[in-house]
């Protein structure tokens, strides 16, 4: 019986219901749903060929952090910074990463070649702004990690053309033993641009909680916001930057939590009160009321 | 089995419909288990005969067909369908009338649905069903949602009458989701499922209806609290680990 069921569902179909599962995972949670996938799809050859897929995915749209080998710090697994499917560039330390998406580690290090990296041109705005948002990462998130890169324009030898930045925060805070994961990821575009001598900037935030004691709740936040200023020496852009993303980024924590604090007692009401209007419990025992309410709602038709 | 649960309480609450489907399909010979064991989101038809919404799941279900609590006849027609008996589907149709007043008063708007069935032990089983959508477009009477959805199932296993007591068991599982997006904080969506049971023994005196009634009503508020509380709570605690608010940033030594 099993043979002719599992014959209505090709090999490809339950490679995808894999594949989606994995893509489908909370922050962190990559490798719990994996192993459950694995023992579902009951088919190692065929799990490895989903994982193969979904995990490089994943772990660039997560964003996530992994430690480069000798202590030299964090590498971003980021599509920015992608030259290769598992080769990862980190431009703090000119060096590339080569990472297993699967196992989810950083399994060897060589030295980032000249035209991987951008121009001193370029490079200038970008070291600048990089240290820049080290700080403000340091102060602001107990375990952000960053990364500027260059995203167009990085041969750009000097003023007269224009350059984008982008600019990588990743935050994941994971704590499977209290049954509660989250992550915070920010990505900003900064388009210098020469000619109007103005740096546009565009942020696009998310914020992520998981928590599954006896019950699976999730928070899913996601926020846009632009800006703009002058072009200015690469130190004063970098403050300048800096100074704008924390702006926002500070306002959007705050609107956050006024989003959290309205639950109870007004948001939540559109879905279900605390209590009725008459601000008692609802009177089961009293049948005489019920009839009278009965043909009440019959007369009003609230009954619909 | 294990892992496909496991699975269930990973999976973003949002997604649950497309989950369950991929696991029945990935796991054929367990779906009767797994259509049991996890909840989705009611569906709700529209009675023809009295043009009333009624809800439907797996306890009034035959074949292909849902039997309406309103006028007791499936839809679409089933030959020989299932049906309480001429007793229990008085206290149904009894049940059904207060629910809805019940619901009216505390969700203000929805769908609700009751039904009940003979089981083995001489007792019976009554669900409780109640669908609330609160969006703007919905019924959400303030505006505030974007989206926002409320699905409650409460079943009542209620055990043979001895010497005027009677055993009740409730499991309720209340499965909701809420979206507000006001352009200049983008959107905010929370959502989740929380399962809980409650088993009490009370003196039949003043009727099943009642007894069960207070059970759902005390169960709801009490997950109702849990969700805002401590489960929306843990996900508010959590962003605050991510990036503690300005007011802590800034005690932090200048460097």
């Amino acid at each position: 019986m099993a043979d002719v069921e599992e014959a209505e569902l090709s090999d490809k179909q339950k490679k995808e219901i894999a594949k989606w599962f994995l893509l489908n995972s909370p922050a962190g949670e990559i490798q719990y749903v994996s192993k459950d996938v694995k023992a579902i799809l009951n088919d190692e050859e065929l799990y490895n060929e989903a994982a193969s897929e979904a995990f490089p995915l994943y772990n660039k749209s997560q964003m996530i952090c992994l430690e480069m080998p000798g202590r030299i710090g964090d590498v971003l697994v980021t599509s920015f910074g992608e030259l290769k499917e598992n080769e990862f560039l980190d431009l703090r330390t000119a060096q590339v990463a080569i990472v297993d998406h699967i196992k989810q580690v950083c399994t060897g290090l060589r030295p980032a070649l000249d035209d991987e990296l951008p121009s001193p041109y370029v490079e200038e705005f970008r070291c600048s702004l990089d240290a820049e948002i080290l700080k403000y990462v340091g102060e602001a998130y107990p375990k952000g990690v960053c990364s500027v890169y260059c995203t167009k324009g990085k041969d750009v030898e000097g003023p007269g053309s224009d350059f984008d930045l982008v600019v990588v925060i990743s935050a994941a805070r994971l704590s499977p033993q209290n049954f509660c994961n989250g992550s915070w990821r920010s990505v900003w575009n900064i388009e210098f641009k020469d000619v109007e001598q103005i740096l546009e900037l565009r942020g696009k935030l998310q914020v992520g909680a998981h928590y599954f004691e006896e019950g699976n709740v999730q928070l899913d936040a996601k926020h846009e916001c632009k800006d703009t200023t002058v072009f200015q020496s690469p130190d004063d852009c970098a403050i300048t930057i800096a100074s704008i993303i924390r702006h926002h980024e500070t306002e959007y924590l705050a609107s956050l939590e006024a989003s959290y604090s309205n639950l109870p007692d007004t948001t939540f009401k559109d879905l279900r009160r605390k209590l009725p209007v008459t601000r008692t419990l609802f009177p089961w025992h009293n049948t005489l009321q019920f009839n009278l309410t009965r043909d009440l709602t019959k007369e009003l038709g609230i009954g619909k | 089995m294990e892992a496909a649960m496991g699975l269930m309480r990973r999976i973003p609450p949002k997604h649950t419909e497309t989950a369950l489907s991929a696991l029945l399909s990935l796991l054929p010979h367990h779906s009767s288990e797994l259509l049991s064991q996890v909840d989705q989101p009611l569906q709700v038809l529209c009675d023809v005969d009295c043009g009333k919404e009624f809800i439907l799941c797996e306890y009034n279900r035959d074949a292909d067909s849902y039997r309406s609590p309103w006028s007791n006849k499936y839809h679409p027609p089933l030959k020989d369908g299932a049906f309480p008996s001429i007793v229990l589907r008085k206290l149904e149709v009894e049940a059904n009338d207060i629910f809805a007043i019940y619901r009216d008063q505390y969700y203000e708007g929805g769908f609700s649905s009751v039904y009940m069935w003979e089981d083995d032990n001489e007792g019976f089983v009554a669900c409780f069903l109640i669908k609330k959508d609160g969006s703007k477009t919905g019924q959400g009477r303030r505006g505030y949602l974007q989206e926002g959805a409320w699905d409650a199932i409460h079943v009542v296993e209620v055990g043979p009458e001895e010497e005027g007591v009677a055993h009740y068991c409730l499991t309720s599982t209340v499965m909701l989701s809420l979206t507000t997006d006001n352009g200049l904080s983008g959107t905010f969506s929370l959502s989740g499922s929380i399962r809980r049971q409650m088993d009490m023994n009370l003196s039949v005196a003043e009727g099943h209806i009642c007894n069960m009634g207070r059970m759902i009503e005390e169960m709801e508020s009490k997950l109702r609290n849990s969700l805002d509380q401590v489960y929306f709570g843990k996900t508010r605690e959590m962003v605050c680990t991510l990036r503690p608010p300005a007011e802590v940033v800034m005690r932090l030594p200048d460097c």
